[in-house]
This record gives structure tokens, C-alpha cells and sequence, in this order.
């Protein structure tokens, strides 16, 4: 009996508000060649909240984002953006993505301003016109995210962090509502990292952003994310982060004993 | 004037064959460079020779039934695209034990079929023409089917290069955004049949991909957009076909005097040159900002990594 992170779920609800939540998970359930992956994760996020998609590697964080992308039918469950069901392809423009890795060689002929150009268009037919506008609107997409030092070399020779920059131009360049990330903090040094996260707080706070970022250790995050979704054992805890982040919950979630350790503003997670 | 005569043997730009050969070589060639600048970014050279194998048992069969070779190459290339579809896409394990052994098939086929056109017609020089090309019996009724097939290949690419290029920044990225990532790729995979089929009549279906491959990865080494590697690609590719025309118009003086050497040896020389030349040219300028992020010292290893192999083969 999942009692602790039932309470939290409750929480969440809203039903007082005018303004639909900008994305609402119901109960989602997943199963991939038979085996359940997740079960009755439900969660929200509301317009400019940024919150952390917490959990151990193989949780499942991926396919949660893929299930909110549309990439992953779930078996069980509905995803509403802004109220109603998502669309079953594309998401207009609601929701920009930041995939966890690139699949490009050093040689490919692409510059970090043509990566961020295909955010503009990408999914689109037939040659782009080049424009002055449309070089205004990378750049300046370039520049919020601190990569117009490189704009012009090819994304395939960036660094981890840089790469992640770029795409992160790319992904909110087309001004969408909702900002998935997943992983973009792993492999990072700590600067690197700290770089993003600030990157994206900025985005969050000027341009009103909601960030959904996915991470396995949430420490970098915890200076920002408000909320938090934990994922663990294929089941989902969601609420503010002092109230997902205990013992009694992640016990609960994990479905054996799990600690919780504050030390100078870090928290540890001991599993086992 | 006196020296040009040993480069330019006299009439070479009056007869009939040469020119088809330049129109068509050049269609071919930029073609090719435009679909192969996309074969590499998307990592489909496989592709490419598996449609040229495939091709091969086509041209062999047209051979026999005695129809252009061209047919041959893009009916069996477009059911080889299909069929690799087929393969491909829904299991991912045994796909290449899968492609191998459907390859095989098809080149087994091949050496069927020409055997037995060989049997019936006495054309020894088909198998010849087949495997290895020659652009100096292109038939002129074909031309305008192969210009017509080139403008179209070239014509999907720029129709689908957005959404091929996302496709391959990121699949998932393509997807998320609504692209139809495999309706693409079939598309894709057409386009690659006829460039390959059309690379084919040129320098013959065993060379086809390297047309295909050759200038686009030269083109990889010194271009930064996709614009400008399809330029180098199509230029670089011209530039071997002429060349190699123009040798190969030369060769009939060459030992053993009067049969003239294969057009598609000279034009695969020049690709190979072309692509070894970009190892000569001075390595690559090291990216001189300041970067916080990262300390300088990993940097400069990166640029002495770059330029060590780059020496080598030059």
C-alpha cells in the first residue's frame, strides 16, 4: 500500500485553478515486451515550475519523457498538455526536447547555428530562405544559452557541455511552453554542470519556461527545482522536493529501506 | 598548342560518345554528390553497396531480356531499397546476417544471368559494361531517363534535408517533432537506389558507391554545412569523371595499343587522389577562443590527435 506517496499525489491535484496545468500525467502505466516498466505515475507540472525527474539508472526516467514526448504509447493511463490530450504525433509547439545523447561524428557538416536553425523548422519540408530574421533568432538563441563563442564550428567537435548548450538553443528556439531534458547533467565536469543549470534557470525565470529535467543524482539541481518527481521500482513519487525527499517516502517507493541524509545542503539517497 | 595534343588527343570533344559521356557523367556526378553527402552524415554507406549488389543482378537480368542496363539497375535497386526496409527496420538483431545473405543471393543471380546472355548474344564485353560501366556506349535514347532520374534524386533531397538532417542529429529529437523518421528513410533509401543505379551506368555497379562515397567524404573534411559538402562533393565529382574521360580517351594510344583503358579505373583514381589530397592541406585551425569551461590543456591534445594521422598518408 503505497500511503505516503498517495498523500503527496493528492497533493498535486488542483482543481480550484481557471488556467489547466501545462502537463498532467494520470496514472500512466507502461509495459514494453511484457515486463511493466512503470505503473500509476501521475504528476503535474504547472507554467514556469522547474522540476527535477529524479531516480536511480534504469528507473525508467527515459520513458516517462518518451511516453510525454509521444515516442512511447502507455498501456495504461492519459498525458494531457494544457488540459487535453496530447496530439498523437508532434507537439506543435508546446514542448521543447533536449535528447540525452547526440548520434553525429565530428565530421558531420552542421555548425552549431545550423543545428539551432533546425529548431526553427526542422521537421518541415522543402529549403529553408535564408533571412536576416532568421539569423537575428539564432543568434540571439545562441546567446541566451552562452554558445555564440562557437556558432560557427561543427557540433560534432564541441564538448559534452557545449553540445548541450546547442541543443538547448535548438529545443527553445520555437518558444514552447515546456522544456524536457533528459540526462544532460551525466557526463559533465562540475562546471560543465553548473553552467546548464544556471543556463536553464535563466530560461525558466525570463522567457517562463517549465523545465523537466531528468537526473540520477539531484544534488546539482537542488538549488533551482521547486518540485520534484522521484522515480524508483517503476512507480513515481511527485510534490515539493522536502516532501518527496524523505525516508518514509522513498521506503515506501523503493519498497525497502531506503535512507534519506542531509549533509551541508546535500542530500543522500542510501538504498540497500 | 603543339603540347596540348598530348593531354587532349584531336577529336575528342567532336565525337558523339565522349559528349553523351561528359552530359551524363556530369548529371551522375553531381548526382551523387548531393545523395552522398547524406549517405555518410546518415552512415549509410552499407546501404549504398548493398543496392549496388542488388543493382548488379538487375543490370545482368535487363542485359538478358535486352533492354538498358539502366532499368535493370533501378528496378532491382528500388526492390532492394524495399527489401532492405523490410529487413531493417523491425528486427534489429540478425539484420546483417539477414542483408548478407540476400546479397549473396543476388549476386549469385547476377552471374547467372550473365552467363547466360553471354551464352546467347556472343557480347563478351556486356559482363564487362555491367560490372565495371562504360560511358562510351551509353545509348542516347537513355539520356534523357538518366537526367530525368538525377534531377529527381537530387530533387528529394532538398524536398526531405531539413528532416533528413534533424533525422540525423537526433532520431528521437525528428520523431518528437512529428517527423515520420521511417517514412523518410524509405524515401531516402529510393532516392540512394536511383543515384546508385545512375552511378552504375557510369563506372558499373561493383564501382557505383564509389562515385557515391568517395567525393562526399572528401567533401565531409573540408566543408562545414551540408550546402557547401554537396557543392565540394558535386565538384569533386565532375572533376574525377572529366578527368577520367579524358584519359580514358587518351589510353586507346596507351599499351596494349587501340582497346583504350576503363573509363571507371581513371574516374575511381581521381577520387581516391582527390580524397588523399585533403591529408596534404594544413591541418585544420585549432579553435582559437577562450573557452572556461574547458582547460587548455585537453584542447591541444585534441588538435595534436587531429593533425598526427593527418600526416601520415600524404
Amino acid at each position: 500500500m503505497p500511503v505516503p506517496s498517495k498523500t503527496v499525489l493528492t497533493g498535486l491535484a488542483n482543481p480550484g485553478l481557471a488556467e489547466p496545468d501545462l502537463l498532467r500525467l494520470e496514472d500512466i502505466g507502461v509495459r514494453l515486451g511484457g515486463r511493466e516498466i512503470l505503473r500509476d505515475v501521475s504528476f503535474t507540472v504547472r507554467a514556469g515550475e522547474f522540476t527535477g525527474l529524479i531516480g536511480p539508472n534504469g528507473a525508467g526516467k527515459t520513458t516517462l519523457l518518451k511516453v510525454i514526448l509521444g515516442l512511447q504509447a502507455p498501456s495504461a493511463g492519459r498525458v494531457l498538455l494544457n488540459g487535453s490530450p496530447r496530439p498523437r504525433r508532434g507537439n506543435g509547439r508546446l514542448i521543447g526536447y533536449v535528447p540525452q545523447k547526440l548520434s553525429i561524428d565530428p565530421d558531420m557538416p552542421l555548425r552549431a547555428r545550423d543545428a539551432v536553425a533546425l529548431g526553427i523548422d526542422g521537421n518541415r519540408l522543402g529549403l529553408p530562405l535564408p533571412s536576416a530574421a532568421r539569423r537575428d533568432l539564432v543568434d540571439e538563441a545562441l546567446r541566451a544559452v552562452g554558445a555564440d563563442g562557437y556558432a560557427d564550428e561543427r557540433v560534432g567537435e564541441l564538448s559534452g557541455g557545449e553540445q548541450q548548450r546547442v541543443m538547448i538553443a535548438h529545443a527553445v528556439i520555437s518558444r514552447p511552453r515546456l522544456l524536457l531534458l533528459d540526462e544532460p547533467l551525466a557526463n559533465l565536469d562540475l562546471r560543465s554542470e553548473q553552467g546548464i543549470v544556471a543556463v536553464l534557470a535563466r530560461l525558466a525565470r525570463e522567457q517562463q519556461i517549465a523545465v523537466l529535467i531528468s537526473a540520477h543524482d539531484m544534488n546539482p539541481l537542488m538549488r533551482e527545482t521547486s518540485t520534484v518527481v522521484y522515480v524508483a521500482a517503476g512507480r513515481a513519487a511527485a510534490g515539493r522536493t522536502d516532501e518527496v525527499i524523505r525516508t518514509e517516502v522513498l521506503t515506501d517507493l523503493y519498497g525497502s529501506r531506503v535512507d534519506v541524509l542531509h549533509v551541508n545542503g546535500r542530500v543522500l539517497v542510501m538504498a540497500g | 598548342m603543339g603540347f596540348l595534343h598530348y593531354i587532349v588527343e584531336p577529336g575528342l570533344l567532336s565525337s558523339a560518345p565522349v559528349r553523351t559521356a561528359v552530359l551524363v557523367g556530369t548529371v551522375v556526378a553531381v548526382t551523387s554528390g548531393v545523395v552522398g553527402v547524406l549517405t555518410v552524415i546518415r552512415g549509410q554507406s552499407f546501404a549504398g553497396h548493398s543496392l549496388a549488389d542488388v543493382a548488379t543482378t538487375g543490370g545482368a537480368g535487363a542485359f538478358l531480356v535486352g533492354v538498358s542496363q539502366f532499368w535493370g539497375f533501378l528496378i532491382a535497386g528500388i526492390a532492394g531499397a524495399a527489401l532492405m526496409e523490410l529487413i531493417g527496420v523491425q528486427r534489429r538483431r540478425g539484420r546483417d546476417v539477414a542483408t548478407g545473405v540476400v546479397l549473396g543471393a543476388a549476386l549469385g543471380v547476377a552471374a547467372l544471368f550473365l552467363y547466360l546472355g553471354t551464352q546467347t548474344s556472343s557480347t563478351t564485353g556486356a559482363s564487362f559494361t555491367i560490372l565495371f560501366g562504360s560511358m562510351f556506349v551509353i545509348s542516347p535514347d537513355t539520356v534523357p531517363a538518366l537526367i530525368a532520374s538525377g534531377v529527381l534524386a537530387v530533387a528529394v533531397v532538398a524536398v526531405l534535408s531539413r528532416v533528413l538532417l534533424l533525422t540525423a542529429l537526433s532520431p528521437d529529437l525528428a520523431a518528437a517533432r512529428g517527423v515520420r523518421v521511417r517514412t523518410v528513410g524509405v524515401a531516402y533509401l529510393v532516392a540512394l537506389a536511383v543515384a546508385v543505379s545512375l552511378s552504375a551506368v557510369v563506372i558499373g555497379a561493383v564501382l557505383s558507391t564509389a562515385l557515391l562515397i568517395g567525393p562526399a567524404a572528401t567533401a565531409l573534411r573540408v566543408a562545414k554545412t551540408p550546402v557547401r559538402a554537396m557543392t565540394v562533393a558535386a565538384l569533386v565529382g565532375t572533376a574525377a569523371t572529366w578527368l577520367g574521360i579524358l584519359l580514358a580517351y587518351d589510353s586507346f594510344y596507351w599499351p596494349p595499343a587501340g582497346r583504350g583503358w576503363p573509363v571507371s579505373f581513371f574516374v575511381v583514381a581521381f577520387v581516391v587522389l582527390g580524397y588523399l589530397l585533403t591529408y596534404a592541406r594544413p591541418a585544420r585551425r585549432g579553435r582559437a577562443r577562450p573557452d572556461p569551461a574547458a582547460p587548455a590543456a585537453p584542447a591541444t591534445e585534441n588538435t595534436g590527435n587531429e593533425e598526427a594521422p593527418a600526416c601520415s598518408p600524404a
